[in-house]
């Protein structure tokens, strides 16, 4: 084997694939990186047994070849090299990088050890990048972090038609999002509960594409699997098992009262006040005609309230949150103005944002936060 | 230190036995025991009666029946001891604010942040002495008046001498230490006497030669520091040589709020094992929701069957007050752990206290879910009453009676359980405000007349209008 590639593209490369890469691989080949060179493209390929990466890039191929070497090592030696093109090839055993006038040899990992990428399922249809990156961390930011639930740390992706659902929770809030997407087939359904953190990565990298094919296989070869592609990257993972609680009928649909307020002051004000709210205790938000008013801290601890202006509709409300989940919750609706919905102080308030005070809220965001009590 | 002997330390007699002996004219000057009275049971409290045998707190029940059968041994009513204490914790709190309870029977009052404080602020060493004396006397003729039940009551100028003073006036005595005296009343005393020396210390102390607080007074600062460490060492210290500036402190704050159950049986059956966990966490909320608090971290205890006591925890996200969700954490705990061979303990507690709660989605609908469908359960049947007449077999339920229980019977009115046992129970016929010990009757366990009663004040309520 033997083909030379751009430094940039080869670093760039390289890390993508090695991200998926075991930090303590249970048998040594699964820290290998997979090279497969052939007809002007290099493909670059790691497996944990969980995700799968394959990357694929054009290359000067000058002889054909497949070889496994360190991810790790080559992703250091890939970073590091000078700005100029990077020659790979096989003698023997042994694999060598040649960069301007530095050399580096590598051993080689047995190729015939190394277990086979799982097959990708077929591709089932698109989305732009820049849609599926946001709704992606719109909706994984609710998931749960910690392992207890495991099906928590999922993010629920439902396909109806030309539509995807995109739903999260941990317990505590409970993000949704909807999107518009190209199906292959119009009367598709499938449902698949993708681990949070995987998506987001994935998300975030293949993005920055035109557009991100997702392959779920409904039934047959590939189940359990879930693919996308886009941006010459190809990444597959293992679904999560498990019942995702059913969440259409946990989201109010009649309210006591709806404000709306300017995000960006209410995030500022937000993030002022809770400086006092150690540990995530409690922020309280009272709602009148015009004014919100923040406070938290209590007792003998160090307090702090703001106001901002605030239009309210229907009944005065006083409401606590954890200022995390608020915080996030504010930063996800990504719009001008965040109008939340209350029914009681107990019972979970919906936020929604909208592009001006007076405007239709955008449905296709929604984030649920359930409320702290106070006692005594 | 205060010149005016203005702490006071006081303790019910024999709290529990005495507030039975009250409840059952026939058991007054009688030997009382409550406690566990099950194969595993201790007991908890002893009449003065009962202890002329040798029986104290704490002592196997089944040594307690040796040494005196004929007492009248009776498992705990807590609602009552409870509703008692609470009036004499209203007495204290009458006095001062500063009312340290240590436990239903026990408290710490500190005199000088009360309507007396500046009374006893001006006056002189004797005169204050003199007005803590007769406040105390006060106190102790209010709670008989109200209750019917002595206390002791020690008066001194620290916490330390308070309680010392209360164990020398025991039983339904008031002793007075003077402030200046500390030194001469602790001399004589054996090291046991001062709080923080248990048994360990004691045989420390020993094998030095220091039996007596004299002793340890002598043996100065530098040798207890190197017998005992230097925390220890120096607090020992300054408890023989009388000082202690402990303030009162009002209703410690909690760290944790936690229940157990020591069961009769060892449990080998891991759906028992999670029915009891269910049950615990349950009373856990309870008792964390009468303070007013939520909790973060969940705490199960498992004792086994070869007394190896495990503690698993989980932290959870927010701090909850849900016993769906304490239960749902305390079952998890529960399939972390080894049972096999059998669980003779089990506790649910709640750590991290805080004073709100994260509320959680799923639990609360679970709530509403559930609570709907006892709804519909009701209303289906409400039509059953009202349409076909279908009569449901009523499951055969044992009734338990346990000794001391109060019971009510519908033609002999008020009572209480004597004994059970071959099917049958043994009710005496007597109320708090019997004036003489009531008749005794037999029925059986299932007797449709008979049933279970709260307890009845020891004083009868004011007559209304």
């Amino acid at each position: 084997m033997k083909f030379r590639v751009e430094r940039d593209v080869l670093a760039e490369a390289v890390a993508w694939a090695a991200r998926s890469l075991p930090a303590r691989p249970p048998v040594p080949v699964l820290a290998g990186l997979l090279l497969t060179a052939q007809e002007g493209t290099l493909a670059l390929s790691g497996f944990d047994y969980e995700v799968s990466a394959r990357v694929e890039l054009e290359a000067d191929v000058e002889e054909a070849g497949t070889v496994l070497v360190s991810g790790r090592l080559l992703n250091d030696i890939s970073r590091n090299l000078p700005n100029r093109p990077v020659e790979i090839s096989t003698d023997g055993m042994r694999v060598s990088v040649v960069c301007g006038s530095s050399r580096f040899t590598l051993p080689t990992l047995p190729v015939d050890e190394y277990p086979s990428l799982p097959q990708m399922p077929t591709a089932t249809g698109t989305v732009p990048g820049d849609v599926f990156a946001s709704a992606v961390s719109q909706a994984a930011v609710a998931a749960g972090r910690d392992d207890t639930l495991p099906v928590l740390t999922g993010v629920r992706v439902e396909i109806n038609g030309s539509g995807i659902t995109l739903a999260a929770t941990d317990r505590y809030r409970f993000a949704v999002r909807e999107l518009l997407w190209k199906p292959e087939q119009d009367d598709i359904n499938a449902v698949a509960l993708v681990p949070a953190k995987t998506l987001q990565d994935i998300a975030k990298s293949l993005g920055s594409g035109d557009h991100v094919s997702i392959a779920l296989s409904t039934g047959g070869a590939g189940e359990g699997l879930i693919g996308f592609e886009g941006a010459g990257r190809r990444t597959t993972t293992r679904l999560l098992e498990g019942e995702f609680p059913k969440f259409r009928s946990i989201f109010p649909t009649e309210f006591s009262a709806v404000a709306a307020v300017q995000t960006q002051p209410f995030l500022e004000a937000l993030k002022r006040v809770s400086l006092v709210a150690e540990r995530n205790t409690p922020v309280r938000l009272n709602f009148e005609q015009g004014v919100l008013t923040l406070e938290a801290g209590s007792g003998d601890d160090a307090q702090a309230s703001e106001r901002v202006e605030a239009d309210l509709e229907g009944d005065d409300i006083s409401i606590a949150f954890n200022p995390g989940y608020l915080e996030e919750g504010l930063k996800a609706i990504d719009a001008a103005y965040a109008q939340l919905s209350f029914t009681t102080p107990t019972k979970p308030a919906l936020l929604t944002g909208k592009a001006a005070v007076d405007a239709e809220p955008d449905e296709a965001y929604q984030y649920l936060i359930m409320p702290v009590r106070l006692s005594g | 230190m205060r010149s005016v002997p203005s702490i006071i330390h006081l303790d019910m007699d024999a709290f529990f036995a005495a507030v039975e002996q009250a409840s059952k004219p026939s058991l007054r000057g009688k030997p009382v025991v409550v406690g566990g009275l099950g194969g595993r049971g201790v007991v908890a409290t002893a009449s003065y009666e009962a202890r002329k045998f040798g029986l104290h707190s704490a002592m196997p029940m089944a040594q307690a029946r040796r040494l005196c059968p004929n007492a009248a041994f009776l498992t705990g009513r807590f609602e009552a001891y409870r509703a008692n204490s609470e009036i004499v914790m209203g007495l204290l709190r009458e006095r001062s604010p500063l009312v340290e309870p240590l436990s239903l029977d026990e408290a710490f009052v500190d005199l000088e942040a009360g309507p007396y404080g500046p009374a006893l602020a001006a006056a002189t060493p004797a005169e204050g002495a003199q007005l803590v004396l007769a406040l105390a006397e006060d106190l102790r003729a209010d709670i008989v008046e109200r209750t019917g039940l002595t206390a002791s009551v020690g008066a001194a100028a620290s916490k330390l001498m308070a309680k010392i003073a209360s164990e020398q006036a025991k039983p339904d005595g008031l002793v007075l230490i003077e402030p200046g005296s500390e030194q001469s009343v602790l001399a004589p005393m054996p090291v046991r006497a001062l709080p923080g020396i248990g048994p360990a210390t004691e045989q420390a102390l020993r094998r030095a030669g220091l039996t007596t607080v004299a002793d340890l007074a002598e043996a100065g600062f530098e040798d207890l520091v190197g017998l005992l460490g230097k925390a220890h060492g120096a607090g020992v210290f300054q408890m023989a040589l009388g000082w202690d500036e402990r303030p009162v402190v009002p209703d410690r704050d909690a760290k944790s709020v936690s229940v157990e159950d020591t069961f009769e049986v060892d449990l080998a059956d891991r759906d028992r094992i999670l029915r009891e966990i269910d049950q615990l966490s349950a009373r856990c909320v309870r008792r964390l929701r009468a303070a007013g608090r939520s909790g973060r971290t969940v705490v199960l205890k498992v004792r086994r069957f070869d007394f190896s006591t495990l503690t698993r925890s989980e932290t959870l996200r927010g701090p909850t007050d849900d016993p769906e969700v304490i239960g749902a954490t305390a079952r998890r705990l529960a399939m972390q752990v080894d049972i096999t061979g059998g669980v003779r303990l089990l506790g649910v507690g709640v750590t991290q206290l805080a004073d709100y709660t994260q509320e959680d989605l799923f639990a609360q609908l679970e709530r509403e879910e559930r609570g709907e469908r006892e709804k519909e359960k009701e209303g289906e049947g409400d039509e059953a009453e009202v349409g076909e007449v279908e009569e449901v077999p009523a499951e055969p339920v044992v009734r338990r009676w346990w000794p001391g229980q109060d019971v009510t019977h519908r033609e002999y009115g008020p009572g209480w359980v004597q004994g059970s046992g071959v099917g049958r129970v043994t009710v005496r016929f007597e109320t708090p405000y019997s004036e003489r010990p009531g008749r005794v009757r037999t029925f059986s366990v299932d007797d449709d007349g008979l049933e279970a009663s709260g307890a009845l004040p020891l004083r009868p309520p004011a007559v209304e209008g």
